[in-house]
């Protein structure tokens, strides 16, 4: 099953997890002592940032390690970053020039 | 001012529309004028790199607009023009939107602008765009066509990193 990256993100548990492995690779024992809720519960999260790779699993010796995958990460981040900076640059400006108004209206 | 309200812009994969909500510290009166007169809008709309023109702007029901977009360097021009469907002060513009860059017409987006007061002479602008089609939607929102040419965004990139870090 295909899963949908954005949805994946929305999620606070899942963002929490990546934050956690971007920092550093985790068995899933170590992971799931970050979380109050149940190991099924944090292994379901994995199983969806997995299915849309936002995370690798990595078989070391008796051990699974989940690994963050930047790259596909840089992929959903930069989707809308020139637009998002096109507006922020337009409401800086606009910004600049209520603030002008503003100074004038106050002159009167 | 002190720190700089966020931009948010939500555009949920497989969806035709978008939204841009942005708060600014003046009333909003002010901040509908920003948008509805010509020498206000050439002080902020146009892209950072490029020059902008107002070729029409009949702000008011049943109006209609066209801007231009040119390059500071003289490599190339972008116009979009619109109808205007409703202008109500100073809350509320309703209009449609489209590039004429595309190699076919037709591709027309349809906007929406809100201005809600806030307390302390505040304002919050919400505007959602409405596409064809999810694929004009994601175009709209990849090309950078309007922020023009990357150059732009690539100065900027230093200082939103320090933002970001800040927040």
């Amino acid at each position: 099953m295909r899963r949908d990256v954005f949805q994946a993100i929305a999620d606070p548990t899942r963002r929490a997890i990546l934050m956690l492995i971007a920092m550093q690779a985790m068995t899933p024992n170590a992971l799931a002592e970050h979380f109050d809720t149940s190991r099924q519960a944090v292994s379901k999260h994995i199983k969806i940032l997995t299915e849309c790779q936002l995370v690798n699993q990595q078989q070391n010796g008796r051990e699974i390690y989940y690994h963050f995958n930047p790259q596909k990460m840089k992929e959903v981040a930069d989707w809308l970053a020139p637009f998002q900076k096109m507006w922020e640059e337009r409401f800086d400006r606009l910004d600049t020039l209520l603030d002008n108004l503003k100074a004038k209206e106050n002159a009167k | 001012m002190l720190s700089k309200n966020a931009t948010k812009i939500t555009a949920e994969k497989g969806k035709q529309e978008f939204f841009i909500e942005r708060e600014f510290e003046a009333p909003r009166e002010l901040v509908f004028r920003a948008f509805n007169e010509p020498e206000f809008l050439l002080q902020w709309l146009g892209p950072n790199d490029m020059e902008m023109r107002i070729d029409k702007f009949d702000s008011r029901s049943g109006g209609s607009y066209r801007f231009v977009h040119s390059l500071c360097n003289g490599g190339g021009e972008f116009g979009f023009n619109g109808v205007i469907h409703e202008v109500t002060a100073p809350e509320r513009i309703i209009r449609t939107f489209e590039f004429e860059g595309l190699p076919e017409r037709g591709h027309v987006s349809l906007e929406f602008l809100t201005m809600t007061e806030l307390p302390k002479n505040r304002t919050r602008l919400h505007i959602q765009s409405v596409f064809k089609s999810v694929e004009d939607r994601d175009g709209l929102l990849q090309s950078g066509m309007e922020g023009g040419l990357n150059e732009g965004f690539r100065k900027l990139d230093e200082l939103f990193a320090n933002s970001i870090v800040n927040n």
